[in-house]
């Protein structure tokens, strides 16, 4: 399948597609154009049982435009790239910003802060785009395998599922930019299931999974481990129960560590902080977490998942302190939200195909901290290890926090039985102020990602109401 | 009725568009899909329209427009299907897709089955709109925009900040199966929203408000839910928690007010019984059929029917006509969600639930507009009935794990119950529950059964789709409340 392959040409070609289209939107009366230009294609193998369950595969091309007419914007996309289309697409766009009022901070970047030019990070393997779709079938059917033969408990499956995608990313502006690059990431993931009688009048089914995911074909782990690891973490939540509502220790496994690092962004952002949506605002400088707390945005890390030569405004990406040893650095700003609040932009601008730049994250990374994960575990007296969080109870405005849970009990050290339908609840600023260990498990697998670490305590609820 | 749309609108593969696809040429697609030994081939030709509008800090900030063309080509073989799709209609990127589709049943199998004779299926009309609100003057929506905007800033002095947003579409689908139907539908969809902050002392809240479905502009006609209904349900909700306390945690009993409680019920129950998972025994539901699974006052439908809800759907996603499906009848199960591949398996007939978000995926069972349907007691007589415990208004979304039947429910406005009455307003806070367990505490059926206003979309394997909810008030004898208050 080399016809899968991501070329230095394609990724010229959009430029040039880009570059195109912002000619053809001034021509068309706008002041100002940017485009964005992505092409991507996909390919899922997902195993069921060891048969076949489905195998995806297409390519797809897009292009957002966004222009700027007497300070008033309009934001448009399309998938129909021939030129008569891309004519009708900027005369609409034209029309469509003349309805909207004109916004004093949406005027395009100061053309001497654009990028001048695009750094190599590293971020595309040739061999991921060799993968067929027979292969890829072998790789679900040997991480499932592994799972099942593993351990007998095992009994049933929600498959094994390997995907790629592959993508070129153009953006032009009128300001003068232009600038592509092609990206590769693969994935493996196992899911299997157990029946869990430990509860003869409410038998249940406990799922659980495992994963491996890169930019390059050879640093994925091998099917054995990922199934094997998958059926580990699956058999260990037989039985689980509730625990009595109390205040205790709160241990976030490296999966649900990464979320609450994703939240302390949510909060920590120039959009959020325009629209006084953030209970962090006016805390820049501030002590807002525990000193052990230090979160850095990097978008050069070569080969990393999140890394990218240049944001969605056009300028040069640049590494960001988030929060350092507990103070709340700058937050991170596109130009509009700079502008909004009166600063320069981080270089933090995320830009979709059909929307308006905003800020957004790269590689958002939590240092690791100088504990192994088993010496954190064994300080731990009481508590709760958390390896799942569910639901969405998080409100930025106020930081009320409450969501539910599940995961492993910790007695005198050792994780004992495991515990589910509870929930975990405490104020964001809390829970950031009251991280009292941080383990040195630090893996970058996911473009958000933080080592386990723990909060002194929070409120578990479980079972028996308050009085 | 019939909507003649412009030209703008309508899908280049209609006949008499730039790409036409007729029935002729549709069945050299289907065999070139089945030409390596699939058993099923369809086509799913999908052309959509959307535009949407922001006001923020009162100015339109942006307006935006986006067309999305594409054919997804899905070709099964046993249990196993192979998909691909093109947003380019040409007979060479057509061919490919359908021939890459087929590629799941290379090397097995029997020779090329022939394809049927291409007959329509009749759609029945749940959401005939004269004139989509895509045709209308766009001065028509941000006077909408604007209203809500006064509407909230006026509610109260302490709203600082309104943010207020329409967004609509029309999709136009046309789909073609190897075993001879043929089923087109034109699916509007509009969707307003407003979002308030409040700032009092030093604390800040936020309240949204909001509504919609397969309505024309008309939606706003009724006065109950018109630009500044919205806006101001949004101020009331951010004021209202500003007084907010500490919600208590622990087990206890719950009240659901009527309509957005629904979620809950999706949740709880709805996702477990859709068929998909249980012809693979992951659900908790696997083997139940027959079974109590609820209190005897529960009955739950899922029901593609309802005029304009934002889940009604005239044909689903495979070319069969949305229905009414019993899903729990006075607490027994009776009946799953089905798309193609389950019903086939259960060897029954589809219910109409196979849908998927876009060409770019193929079809699951999805619930449509999912209720509990409504009971006896009087709403204000089951808030009494409780000495101690939360009263659930309003939600902002929820979670379930299939397998083990765990959900959590954000609530986005709940009171603390007091001896039968409302008290203070909680800060946002979570429910958690088991969802057999939790129908089967369903002890108290309010007669005021509502419909949610059109703002929930369900997610499933990273596809998206409109859907509805709907309860009466509903008393849950105890359920965890993730409060913080121990």
């Amino acid at each position: 399948m080399s016809g899968a392959q991501v070329t230095e040409e394609t990724v010229k070609e959009l430029c040039d597609l880009a570059q195109l289209t912002v000619e053809l939107a001034k021509k068309a009366g706008a002041d100002d154009a940017e485009v964005l230009v992505r092409d991507g294609s996909e390919l899922t193998a997902k195993v069921r049982l060891g048969e076949p369950e489905l195998v995806q595969e297409a390519g797809s091309r897009a292009l957002g435009l966004r222009v700027l007419r007497n300070g008033k914007r309009a934001v448009t996309y399309t998938s129909d790239l021939r030129r008569e289309a891309l004519e009708a697409l900027c005369a609409e766009s034209v029309t469509l910003a003349d309805f909207a009022e004109p916004d004093e901070y949406a005027r395009p970047p100061d053309p001497r802060l654009l990028a001048t030019q695009v750094p190599d990070l590293d971020l595309y393997d040739p061999r991921v785009a060799e993968v067929d779709a027979a292969w890829a079938l072998r790789q679900a059917i040997a991480g499932e395998a592994a799972a099942r033969k593993h351990d007998a408990r095992v009994t049933n499956s929600e498959g094994g599922t390997w995907s790629r995608v592959l993508g070129a990313t153009a953006f032009a502006t009128s300001g003068g930019f232009v600038g592509g690059y092609r990206g590769s990431y693969a994935s493996l993931v196992v899911e299997p299931l157990c029946d869990d009688t430990t509860d003869a009048t409410n038998p249940k089914k406990r799922n659980g999974y495992w994963w491996t995911a890169s930019r390059f074909l050879a640093e994925l782990d091998d099917p054995d481990e990922v199934g094997q690891e998958a059926a580990r973490r699956t058999v260990a939540t037989l039985g689980s129960r509730k625990v009595e509502t109390q205040e205790c220790a709160i241990v976030f496994d490296p999966e649900v560590a990464r979320s609450i690092v994703g939240t302390v962004f949510s909060v920590a952002n120039g959009s959020s902080f325009w629209r006084k949506s953030s209970y962090l605002l006016g805390k820049e400088g501030e002590l807002i977490a525990s000193p052990l707390v230090t979160i850095i945005d990097d978008p050069t890390i070569r080969r990393a998942p999140g890394s990218k030569p240049f944001d969605g405004d056009g300028l040069p990406t640049r590494i960001n302190p988030v929060v350092e040893r507990g103070v709340l650095r700058p937050v991170l700003c596109d130009v509009y939200s700079g502008r909004k609040l009166g600063r320069e932009s981080t270089g933090s601008a995320g830009r979709g195909i059909g929307g308006n730049p905003g800020p957004t994250t790269t590689n958002l990374v939590m240092q690791k901290g100088t504990l192994t994960r088993a010496q954190l575990l064994a300080d731990t007296k009481r508590g709760l290890y958390v390896t799942n969080l569910m639901g969405f109870g998080f409100n930025p405005v106020t930081g009320d926090f409450s969501r539910g849970a599940a995961g492993f009990w910790i007695e005198n050290g050792e994780l004992t039985f495991p515990v589910s339908e509870i929930t975990i609840a405490a104020n964001f600023d809390e829970i950031l102020k009251r991280i009292d260990a941080v383990a040195d498990d630090l893996e970058l697998r996911s473009a958000t990602a933080a080592p386990t670490f723990r909060v002194s305590h929070m409120t578990l609820a479980g079972t028996s109401a308050s009085a | 009725m019939t909507t003649t749309l412009p030209a703008a609108l309508r899908a280049p593969f209609g006949a008499g568009g730039a790409s036409a696809i007729d029935a002729q040429l549709a069945n050299r697609l289907l065999g070139l899909a089945l030409d390596a030994g699939g058993d099923y081939a369809d086509l799913y030709f999908e052309f959509r329209v959307s535009a949407d509008y922001v006001l923020e800090e009162e100015q339109v900030k942006t307006l935006g427009r986006g067309i999305t063309l594409g054919l997804g080509v899905r070709v099964t073989k046993g249990d196993a299907t192979g998909y691909a799709y093109c947003e380019d209609l040409s007979w060479e990127k057509m061919a490919h897709a359908a021939r890459t589709a087929g590629q799941i049943a290379a090397g097995g199998g029997h020779a090329p089955i022939g394809v049927g004779a291409l007959a329509s299926v009749t759609t029945p009309s749940f959401y005939a709109v004269p004139a989509p609100s895509l045709m209308m003057p766009a001065q028509d929506k941000l006077a909408l925009l604007r209203a809500a905007d006064r509407a909230a800033r006026a509610y109260d002095p302490r709203i600082v900040k309104v943010e207020t947003s329409f967004a609509e579409a029309i999709k136009e689908v046309l789909l073609f199966t190897s075993d001879g139907r043929m089923a087109t539908d034109v699916q509007p969809m509009l969707r307003f929203g407003v979002r308030a902050v409040a700032e009092d002392k030093g604390k800040r809240q936020s309240g949204s408000g909001g509504g919609g479905g397969r309505y024309g502009m008309e939606y706003f006609a009724d006065a109950t839910r018109d630009a500044a209904a919205h806006g101001r349900e949004a101020a009331r909700i951010a004021i209202a928690m500003l007084d907010a306390r500490d919600a208590p945690a622990g087990e206890m009993p719950v009240v659901l007010g009527p309509g957005d409680s629904g979620i809950l019920l999706h949740e709880a129950v709805g996702h477990g019984l859709e068929a998909d998972f249980n012809r693979k025994e992951t659900s908790n539901y696997t083997g139940q059929i027959g079974k109590p699974v609820a209190s005897p006052l529960c009955t739950v439908v899922d029901d593609g029917t309802i005029q304009s809800s934002r889940g009604a759907i005239n044909v689903d996603d495979e070319g069969y006509a949305g229905r009414t499906n019993t899903l729990i009848e006075k607490g027994i199960l009776v009946g799953y969600m089905h798309d193609r591949l389950s019903a086939k398996h259960y060897k029954i007939e589809p219910t109409g639930n196979g849908r998927r978000e876009s060409f770019r995926s193929m079809p699951l069972p999805r619930m449509t507009n999912t209720s509990l349907l409504g009971g006896t007691d009087d709403p204000d007589a089951i808030v009494k009935s409780v000495k101690r415990g939360i009263y659930a208004k309003r939600f902002s979304g929820g979670q379930v794990n299939i397998s083990n039947g765990d959900f959590v429910f954000s609530l986005s406005e709940s009171y603390l119950i007091e001896d039968g009455k409302l008290t203070a307003p909680l800060k946002g806070v979570n429910l958690i529950g088991n969802g057999p367990d939790v129908l089967r505490r369903v002890d108290m059926l309010g007669a005021d059964f509502q419909l949610s206003d059109g703002i929930w979309t369900c997610g499933k394997d990273g596809q998206s789709v409109p859907v509805n909810v709907g309860t009466p008030t509903v008393r849950i004898a105890s359920i965890t409340v993730g409060g913080t208050q121990a």
